[in-house]
C-alpha cells in the first residue's frame, strides 16, 4: 500500500512537486538564515574576544566599573604573577596583557613642528616577545597595508586610514601625547613600522598599536596592565564554562573591600553583549517559529487545494471501503515523504548557499562607517552541525501539521452524498 | 441471515429541509437474493440513489431496517460500514471515477490492497478481472488513454476484482453511446451469470432495463412495481 501511495504521489506533480518546492524553499531559507546568524554572531563574538573583551577579562574592580573608559589609572598591578597563576589554572586559554589608552598622535614637519594631529585609539599589546600570538590574533599580518611588522622597541603600527589622514607612512616618526597611569603628561616618539587595514571600521579610523613594554614604560606602568584577556585556544564561546571560570577566579582573587583587587568578567558581562547574544538567540528561535508557522499555513492551503483536486479520488476510496482514519493516515504518510524530500533538497541547497556565504562573505564596511561597536567589515555564514538538521523542524513539522489541518476535511465528508458528488 | 442477501423492511429515509423534513423513501420492504440482476428504476427524485446509498452502507435508514450480508446498516459504525463495503460491495459510477495517476492494472488492484492480499494473489485477481472485461492488453494504459467504454469496463473490473457478493451501479451507461452501453451490459450480465454476483442498478436507461431480470419501480419514494422481466 505504501509503495502504491508513493507511486501515485510522485506521478502527480501537483500533489508532490508544488509541496516539495514549498518545503525546499522554506528549508533553504531556514538553513541559510541559521548559518548566517550563527556566522555573524560567531564573528561578532570572536572579534570582540580577540580585540577587546577576551572570552574572559581580568581587571581591577574599579576598572570594571568604568570599563568603557579603559582608565589606566585603575590598572592591575603585579600582572606577571596573575598571568602565571591564570596560565597554570586554565591552560586551555591564552592569557595576554593589554593596555588600552587614548592620546593624540602628532606628525611633525621637517622642522619638528606639528604638521598634522589626530586622536588615537591605542593598544599596548605584546608585539615583540618570541612566544607572542598577538599579531595573528589581531589580524595584523593579514591586514598589513604597507611597511613591515614592528621588529624593535619604539616601532608602532597605525591604521592605514589614519596614516593617510596624518600624511605619514612607514619609517616616519610620530609623537604620542598622553597621560601616565599616575596622571602625569607623557610624550613619546615612535617610528611607524607599517600601516594596517584592520577590517574593523572603528579601528581603521584611528588605531595605534605599540609593544606592551614600550607602553608600560611610556605610561609608567611597570608590571602593570589595564587588562588581562583570556582567549580560548579553541575559539569556542561557551557561556557556562566562562561563568564557572569567573566564579572560581573571583572567589580566589576578588576582595569586596579592595577596589584594586582583581575581578574576572566573562565576555557576556561586557559591553552589553549578554543582551545582544540573548537577543540573537531569541531571533533565531523566532525566525524558525515564523517559518514553521508560515509554511504550515502555506502547506495547509496547498493541502486544501490538493484536497479539492483529489475530491473524486478521496470519494472513490471512501466508497470502495477505505476508512477515513486510514485515508487520513495515508495523507500524513504522503506529507512525511514530501517533507523528507523537501528537507533534504532544501538542506542541500541551503548548505551550498551557506558555504558560499562562509567562503566569500558579505562586505558591510560602507554601512558600518560610523559604527562605534567592534564589528568586522565582512560578515560570513558559519556552517555548524545543527545546520545539517535544523531544516527538519520546519520541513517535516510544517508539512505534517499543514496536512493534518487540511486532511480534517476527510472526516467531514458525508459518505451519503458520495454517489451524487462523484457523478457531478 | 434469513436466507436473503439483502432484507429491507419498512424503511423510511428523511432528509432535513427547512424546519421540517423531506421523505425520500417511504415504507420500503424488499428482499434481494444471490445472483440477481436487478434494476431500481424511476424518474429523477424517486429515491433510487438514496436506496442504493443505504444498501451500499453509505447512508443509514431513518426508520425501519436494511440488513445487508447479515449486518444491520442502521447500527453499523463508520468503520464497520467501511469494512462491509471493502469486503462485500463493489461500486460502479456513472463517471467511472478512475484514479488518473494510476494505470489500468493499478486502478483495479486498489481494492485488493485494502484487503491486504499478497502481490501474487493481487496480480492473479487483477488479470482475471481484466480478462473478464476484455482489457487484458491494456494493463499499462492510463485512464486518459482509454475511451469512455473502456474506462467503464475498468471500473467494472475494479468493482468485481475482489469478487464481492453485491455490485451497486448508479446509472452505469449514462455517459456511454448505445454500442458501448450494450457491451458493458453484456459484460455485467456474463459476470452475473458466471460469478453469481448480485448486480443492483439505479437507472432510467431503457438499454439497461432490457437486460434486467427484475425491475423495481420507485415513484415518490414508494415501490410502485416489483416485477420479474423478460431478461430473466
Amino acid at each position: 500500500m505504501i509503495r502504491f501511495l508513493i507511486k501515485g504521489l510522485f506521478r502527480d506533480r501537483h500533489r508532490s512537486l508544488f509541496p516539495v518546492i514549498t518545503v525546499t524553499v522554506g528549508v533553504t531559507i531556514t538553513v541559510v538564515l541559521h548559518c548566517w546568524i550563527t556566522g555573524v554572531m560567531g564573528d561578532f563574538i570572536d572579534f570582540n574576544a580577540r580585540f577587546t573583551t577576551g572570552h574572559v577579562k581580568v581587571v581591577t574592580r574599579a576598572y570594571a566599573e568604568n570599563l568603557e573608559q579603559r582608565p589606566i589609572d585603575l590598572a592591575l598591578l603585579d600582572t606577571k604573577a596573575i598571568v602565571d597563576s591564570l596560565k597554570e589554572q586554565w591552560p586551555g586559554y591564552d592569557w595576554v596583557q593589554r593596555i588600552g589608552f587614548g592620546g593624540i598622535l602628532d606628525a611633525p614637519d621637517s622642522l619638528g613642528e606639528t604638521r598634522a594631529q589626530g586622536p588615537a585609539m591605542g593598544f599596548g599589546i605584546d608585539l615583540l616577545s618570541p612566544e607572542t600570538d598577538e599579531i595573528g590574533r589581531m589580524g595584523i599580518r593579514d591586514g598589513l597595508a604597507s611597511g613591515k611588522l614592528p621588529e624593535r622597541p619604539g616601532d608602532i603600527l597605525i591604521s592605514d586610514q589614519f596614516a593617510h589622514h596624518l600624511g605619514v607612512g612607514p619609517g616616519d616618526r610620530v609623537t604620542l601625547l598622553t597621560s601616565t597611569m599616575y596622571g602625569a603628561m607623557a610624550m613619546q616618539n615612535f617610528t611607524i613600522a607599517g600601516t594596517v587595514n584592520f577590517g574593523i571600521e572603528l579601528m581603521d579610523r584611528g588605531a595605534m598599536i605599540a609593544d606592551l613594554s614600550d607602553m608600560q614604560a611610556t605610561l609608567d606602568m611597570q608590571d602593570a596592565a589595564g587588562e588581562i584577556l583570556g582567549i580560548a585556544k579553541n575559539h569556542r564561546y561557551q557561556e557556562t564554562v566562562l561563568a564557572q571560570m569567573s566564579d572560581a577566579f573571583n572567589k580566589q582573587w576578588t576582595d569586596p573591600e579592595d577596589e584594586f583587587s582583581a575581578v574576572m568578567l566573562p565576555l557576556y558581562e561586557q559591553n552589553n553583549l549578554k543582551s545582544l547574544i540573548e537577543y540573537t538567540s531569541g531571533m533565531i528561535g523566532l525566525m524558525i517559529f515564523v517559518f514553521v508557522l508560515a509554511m504550515c499555513v502555506v502547506l495547509w492551503n496547498a493541502g486544501l487545494i490538493g484536497g479539492l483536486r483529489r475530491y473524486g479520488e478521496i470519494g472513490v476510496r471512501l466508497a470502495i471501503g477505505e476508512n477515513k482514519g486510514h485515508l487520513y493516515r495515508a495523507m500524513i504518510l504522503e506529507s512525511v515523504a514530501i517533507g523528507i524530500c523537501g528537507t533534504i533538497a532544501g538542506t542541500a541547497i541551503g548548505l551550498g548557499l551557506s558555504w558560499l556565504l562562509q567562503t566569500y562573505g558579505i562586505n558591510v564596511g560602507d554601512v558600518m562607517k560610523n559604527a562605534t561597536m567592534m564589528i568586522p567589515d565582512t560578515f560570513r555564514a558559519d556552517i555548524t552541525p545543527p545546520a545539517y538538521f535544523i531544516g527538519f523542524i520546519p520541513g517535516l513539522f510544517a508539512t505534517v501539521v499543514g496536512t493534518s489541518l487540511s486532511g480534517i476535511g476527510i472526516y467531514r465528508r458525508q459518505t451519503a452524498s458520495l454517489f451524487k458528488e462523484l457523478e457531478a | 441471515m434469513n436466507g436473503h442477501l439483502i432484507t429491507i423492511s419498512n424503511l423510511f429515509k428523511h432528509f432535513p429541509m427547512g424546519k421540517g423534513h423531506f421523505t425520500a423513501l417511504k415504507d420500503i420492504s424488499l428482499n434481494f437474493d444471490e445472483g440477481e440482476f436487478t434494476g431500481i428504476v424511476g424518474p429523477s427524485g424517486s429515491g433510487k440513489t438514496t436506496l442504493l446509498n443505504i444498501i451500499g452502507s453509505l447512508d443509514s435508514p431513518s426508520e425501519g431496517s436494511a440488513v445487508v450480508m447479515g449486518q444491520d446498516i442502521a447500527t453499523l459504525t463508520l468503520k464497520a460500514a467501511a469494512r462491509l463495503r471493502k469486503r462485500h460491495l463493489g461500486f460502479i459510477f456513472q463517471t467511472y471515477n478512475l484514479l488518473p495517476v494510476y494505470n489500468v492494472f493499478e486502478n483495479v488492484e486498489f481494492p485488493l490492497l485494502l484487503l491486504r492480499m499478497s502481490a501474487y494473489e493481487r496480480k492473479k485477481a487483477v488479470m482475471h478481472a481484466l480478462e473478464w472485461v476484455g482489457l487484458g492488453d491494456k494493463t499499462g494504459s492510463r485512464p486518459k488513454q482509454l475511451s469512455g467504454g473502456e474506462c467503464q469496463r475498468v471500473a467494472i473490473a475494479r468493482a468485481i476484482v475482489k469478487k464481492p457478493a453485491i455490485v451497486l451501479a448508479d446509472e452505469p451507461t449514462a455517459n456511454l453511446d448505445a454500442a458501448n452501453s450494450h457491451h458493458i451490459l453484456k459484460t455485467m450480465s456474463t459476470l452475473n451469470r458466471e460469478l453469481k454476483t448480485t448486480f443492483i442498478f439505479a437507472t432510467h436507461d431503457d438499454k439497461v432495463i432490457q437486460y434486467l431480470k427484475r425491475k423495481i419501480t420507485l415513484e415518490d419514494g414508494k415501490v410502485a412495481k416489483d416485477e420479474m422481466t423478460a431478461g430473466s
